[in-house]
């Protein structure tokens, strides 16, 4: 985390898309500054990812800008989304490794397509990540012969192995226990601490995830309805705030009612 | 009155998704040439395909090559025999393998081998979003996946084409020489007598437009699995689109087939 005024790395102004005439989202406006970790949660199927997406520059927006770096994704060509995404790193909610290659392969890959590194600095670079992740002796294995664990460490090696101003992290625990989960955040928070970059987290884990991030963003009804400090967050007014805080932080039932009615 | 309204409603819908699909298959052949084109050029990732497309599918190719020759010098000796000609089976035997059967052929059996294969791994990789890993990488997926295979299809297509013409021929002369007795001077130099460059160069042209129609068809199809209408999505996604992807190719090939015979011919 770091309380330091920066440029801003990411600004979603008024963002809109739908899908099959469906709105997913609505006049999307959110601002994330270098350096920092935000955090966009949400109930599932709100289009967290959808947002994401749109900063990726995979899902156009039917209507807003969406500037990353200072550049707008939409109105820069193949060829400058390109030399912009050379700036990201993404863990992706099913980490997307390629199942054909291996371990270390996997990682190597944006280095190697660079083609601006030797076969040495890439061994070195690669060595150093997958270390980074507490991982050894298996860069000969293939994605299938590994733990859904030791998966999103290698996704999170592969994210980090270009040294990317923004990473991107798509849920990075689901699918997790919990022991699992918690090796994934120190990962995270001890890798952005080191390299210092911009951190754009979707997760629903919260309040866990509070502890990590400088901001926290909600994403509702189509909108976003608020976007403050991890503090400021729980003791929103904002009613969509509240109603997911009290779910997301409260007990699983509301009443010893509907818990009854659950276990019958 | 509300039937016919829904009518032209569907045929139009119909319409502009055949425009929209035809679009994106047009987009997607382009985007694969540019990268076919354009530097910076990788052997490695060629060869592999070269390996995956055509050494793979040489056995099978052998296989067929030898019986469709087997059955054609069978054939066309019965048929020679009725009319006293049986000194023709070796040209008959050579002109329509290397005009028509060797190139179809060998076009449909690297579409079931390797076309379905291309089809299936593009479209799992777009439902596991390693093709967006690909872009978030700032990997050109074009070039990265699709222009490999290409490549190597342009290559091996003819490789395997003219493989399936010598078994063909060997395999005629199998029956016709060793089995039913026609003189082998007669097939070989009635083969020599009536094979002309044409003939090859039209064998040639055939299986060159046939390896970039398989890749490009069985490409596109998985890569673009996600817009699919049917919004079939997973496994049974992948399954309908590499069906699709087979049916389309070889229908296309047949197709093909003819235009280019008639331009050539």
């Amino acid at each position: 985390m770091s309380g330091k005024e920066s440029a801003l790395a990411i600004e979603l102004i008024e963002v809109k898309k739908s899908f099959c005439g469906q709105k997913v989202l609505d006049g999307i406006n959110l601002s994330i500054k270098e350096g920092q970790t935000t955090v966009i949660t949400g109930a599932s199927g709100q289009g967290k990812s959808v947002i994401l997406k749109h900063m990726l520059g995979l899902i156009h927006p039917d209507d807003g800008i969406v500037r990353v770096l200072g550049q707008d994704i939409n109105r820069i060509g193949k060829l400058g989304r390109r030399q912009l995404r050379m700036n990201f790193g993404v863990l992706f909610q099913n980490v997307a490794l390629f199942d054909s290659m291996t371990v270390y392969d996997n990682v190597a890959l944006p280095l190697r397509e660079k083609n601006t590194f030797t076969a040495a600095q890439i061994r070195a670079n690669v060595e150093e990540k997958l270390a980074m992740m507490d991982l050894h002796d298996i860069n000969h294995k293939y994605p299938a012969q590994i733990s859904g664990g030791m998966k999103k460490r290698v996704g999170l090696a592969r994210a980090l192995v270009t040294n990317p101003r923004i990473v991107f992290f798509d849920e990075p625990t689901t699918g997790l226990d919990i022991h699992r989960s918690n090796e994934i955040y120190r990962l995270f928070h001890r890798t952005q601490k080191e390299l210092g970059y911009t951190a754009v987290i979707v997760s629903h884990d919260v309040p866990r995830i509070f502890k990590l991030c400088d901001d926290v963003a909600l994403l509702a009804e189509r909108k976003i309805q608020g976007h403050m400090s991890p503090n400021e967050f729980q003791r929103s007014d904002n009613p969509h705030i509240q109603a997911f805080v009290q779910t997301a932080m409260g007990p699983i039932y509301s009443s010893q009612k509907e818990e009854l009615a659950f276990n019958a | 009155m509300h039937s016919i309204i829904r009518l032209i409603e569907q045929i139009g819908d119909h319409t502009l998704n055949y425009l929209r699909e035809t679009g994106r298959m047009g987009g997607f052949l382009f985007n694969s040439v540019i990268c076919i084109v354009s530097p910076p050029y990788r052997f490695f990732p060629i060869i592999k395909q070269i390996e995956f497309v055509g050494a793979r599918s040489a056995s099978v190719v052998l296989v067929t090559g030898l019986f469709t020759g087997m059955v054609l010098g069978l054939q066309g000796y019965n048929t020679l025999t009725r009319f006293n000609s049986e000194a023709l089976l070796g040209s008959a035997v050579a002109l329509s393998l290397i005009r028509e059967l060797g190139p179809v052929l060998t076009a449909l059996m690297v579409i079931g081998r390797a076309g379905s294969a291309i089809c299936a791994e593009i479209g799992i990789m777009r439902n596991s979003e390693q093709i967006d890993a690909l872009k978030c990488m700032a990997i050109d997926p074009y070039r990265y996946l699709v222009a490999p295979k290409v490549i190597a299809a342009i290559i091996s297509v003819p490789l395997l084409t003219a493989l399936f013409d010598v078994v063909g021929i060997f395999g005629g002369y199998l029956v016709g020489v060793l089995l039913l007795g026609v003189n082998e001077g007669a097939y070989f130099q009635g083969m020599y007598d009536s094979v002309t460059w044409q003939d090859v160069h039209m064998g040639l042209v055939k299986s060159l437009v046939f390896g970039l129609l398989i890749v490009w068809i069985a490409a596109a199809k998985g890569y673009y699995l996600h817009l699919e209408r049917t919004q079939a999505f997973g496994a049974e996604g992948v399954s309908r689109v590499t069906t699709d992807a087979v049916v389309l190719s070889a229908v296309a090939v047949l197709v093909w087939d003819y235009l280019i015979s008639a331009v050539l011919l």
